[in-house]
């Protein structure tokens, strides 16, 4: 599996930032879990699912 | 609980009968060694009774109490168990009483996102679960239990001390009518949850409890809804915890509901309280018309089993062995295997056919299929009840998917089990040959059924012993015949079932299969052999005639060879 291009993914950090503060403060929880089944859904690939969840797990302060 | 003003056994459906302790010979001077002592007259002890009594055991069977247990308890009948019912000759009641069903609805926020629906193979006998109150459970149990003359059946006598020798044991029980010491061979401990002998024994269940609570009620009303599970989650009428609805016989309805975290037990168990909830539970459903409150009670799910169900000459039997959730009904019906399991075991054993070795193997398939269970029950347990904000979060999130997305939905199955494979048992030997099939029931599986030209079924004909389903092309082979023979001579009560045969064979069922169908459902050929245990579960299978591993299969279930 590829990574996404660097301009891609920058696409994507800002569409993420504006859906965190469009959830709003209450909901934002449920909606990043919600968007992280989605995305585990979609990718199809259970070990991929897990070492994303081990990187964003990693160094959290 | 019932409303105030009721006794424990007011019922708005079921009259209590009352047993009398009887005068019994032990207390004349009596000192018979009896075969079997049962104590606890539940459900898994009336069974365990009358599976002995099938093969002619006689048993003593003792209960503290006059009468059946109060409420209705476990209500979940699952097909393997009605062929367990079928077996010791009691299910004609059941049938005729439970509600069968195999549909269920999950619910989120009002809306329904899971369509439950249990596979029900145009073969089978019996729809995939039934809905009975415990109470006919165990009347119904309890009506053939006093019809059979093998069953000793002693109310209003509790064990007060237990004994094990080296050749048997002996309790104290204590009844009105005086108080004495009874002998037996071997003792069932089919006394429930808080086990007293389990206690006696020094012996400790082991495992895991959850946070989650959730009361049970029953109440009695008209509503007009088909025989289904309903799951409620996040429902208006009881915010912040789970709902499920379940129909039974009399207008009589389960409403279960998951307690909120934080909340207390005392007040949510007063009468009130649990009126003011069912009423808006039952709003939620649209149900506005009167309603009779009957019975109440509390639960939280725990996965529980002692290491070993054998302690000696003390097997433990039920919920004396191992507690599971609700949310799997498998209590009752794990506790029926069970109780069949060490039944014909014992039996075996008693009639001297069988090396005492051969109940070892009670424990590791009977654990096994506990074990089993808490790995399922632990997820439904876990959506039913989340135990953490990690839980709840992840199951809000994959709930309201559900509402427009499929992916999610499959995680509020219930996973209303399939009974489980002995595969890994010492009475299944030649598992290995499962890799010879294309498909068909694996080895320790229990025996799918078919429905016969003449209106039967293919289970209807298996034997108490072992019994084999061969499978011929017009006849059986010379080699077939000769194996049937050896397996008659070493099983007395051997049934062989011989499909395909276009003629009758002597001292076997022969079973036309004009279209194949059994052939399939076995995924056989001809020279295929299928060999059942007494309990109906797939001992061994064969592509063809292997006379040394099959006859070696059935001498080791039969306990004259060890594994």
């Amino acid at each position: 599996m590829s990574a996404m291009q660097f301009e891609d993914f920058e696409s994507a950090y800002e569409a993420l930032a504006m859906a965190i503060d469009a959830a709003g403060p209450e909901r934002e929880a449920l909606f990043l879990t919600r968007l992280a089944l989605v995305l585990g859904h979609e990718l199809g690939d259970i070990s991929a699912f897990r070492k994303a969840i081990k990187t964003a797990l990693e160094d959290l302060e | 609980m019932r409303p105030a003003g009721k006794g424990p056994l007011d019922s708005l459906y079921f009259d209590y009968p009352r047993f009398a302790a009887r005068r019994v010979p032990e207390l004349d001077g009596s000192t018979a060694r009896h075969p079997v002592m049962i104590v606890g007259a539940g459900p898994i002890g009336m069974t365990a009774a009358l599976v002995l009594a099938r093969y002619g055991i006689r048993s003593v069977l003792i209960d503290r109490k006059d009468t059946f247990n109060d409420g209705s308890r476990a209500i979940c009948i699952a097909r393997p168990s009605m062929h367990i019912l079928e077996r010791i000759g009691a299910v004609s009641p059941f049938l005729e009483k439970a509600l069968g069903w195999r549909l269920g609805r999950s619910y989120y926020r009002g809306e329904q996102i899971f369509r439950l629906e249990m596979p029900h193979p145009a073969n089978e006998k019996y729809l995939p679960m039934y809905n009975l109150q415990q109470q006919y459970i165990e009347k119904f149990l309890h009506d053939a239990v006093a019809a059979s003359d093998l069953i000793d059946m002693r109310w209003q006598s509790e064990l007060a001390g237990i004994e094990s020798h080296e050749d048997s044991v002996s309790a104290r029980i204590t009844s009105p009518e005086g108080d004495y010491w009874l002998d037996a061979f071997y003792v069932l401990a089919a006394d429930g949850a808080r086990s007293p002998i389990r206690s006696m024994l020094g012996l400790r269940l082991k495992g895991d409890n959850y946070e989650g609570r959730y009361v049970i009620a029953d109440i009695r009303m008209d509503h007009d809804f088909p025989t289904e599970r309903r799951a409620f989650f996040e429902p208006s009428g009881n915010p912040g915890g789970t709902v499920l609805i379940h129909k039974q016989p009399d207008d009589i309805w389960r409403i279960d509901y998951q307690l909120r975290e934080g909340e207390s037990e005392e007040e949510a168990l007063r009468e009130e309280n649990i009126r003011a909830r069912v009423g808006a539970i039952l709003a939620d459903v649209d149900h506005t018309r009167p309603w009779e409150l009957e019975w109440w009670s509390v639960y939280s799910a725990n996965t529980l089993c002692l290491d070993d169900y054998r302690h000696g000459r003390v097997f433990f039997i039920g919920d004396a062995a191992h507690i599971v959730p609700i949310f799997g009904v498998r209590g009752l019906n794990n506790g029926l295997a069970d109780a069949e399991n060490i039944g014909w075991k014992l039996a075996l054993v008693l009639h001297g056919e069988a090396d005492d070795r051969l109940l070892d193997s009670y424990s590791p398939e009977r654990r096994g299929a506990t074990l089993d269970v808490f790995a399922n029950a632990t997820k439904s347990t876990r959506f039913m009840t989340p135990p953490t904000r990690g839980w709840r979060l992840a199951r809000e999130a994959a709930l309201s998917l559900s509402l427009r997305h499929e992916f999610p939905r499959g995680l509020a199955n219930p996973r209303q089990m399939q009974p489980y494979t002995y595969s890994e048992s010492p009475l299944t030997p030649y598992a290995k040959h499962d890799t010879g099939f294309a498909g068909g029931p694996g080895c320790g599986s229990v025996a799918p059924n078919a429905r016969l030209d003449d209106g039967s079924h293919l289970l209807d004909h298996a034997g108490n012993g072992m019994t084999a389903i061969v499978f011929c092309d017009g006849q059986p082979a010379a080699e077939q015949a000769a194996l049937l023979n050896q397996l008659r001579r070493i099983d007395k009560r051997f049934v062989s079932l011989i499909i395909g045969s276009r003629a009758s064979v002597s001292g076997a069922k022969a079973i036309a299969d004009n279209d194949g169908q059994i052939a399939r459902l076995f995924a056989a050929g001809p020279g295929t052999l299928y060999l059942l245990r007494p309990d109906l579960h797939i001992a061994g299978r064969w592509n063809a005639v292997v006379p040394g591993e099959i006859l070696k299969t059935a001498a080791i279930c039969l306990g004259s060879e060890t594994p």
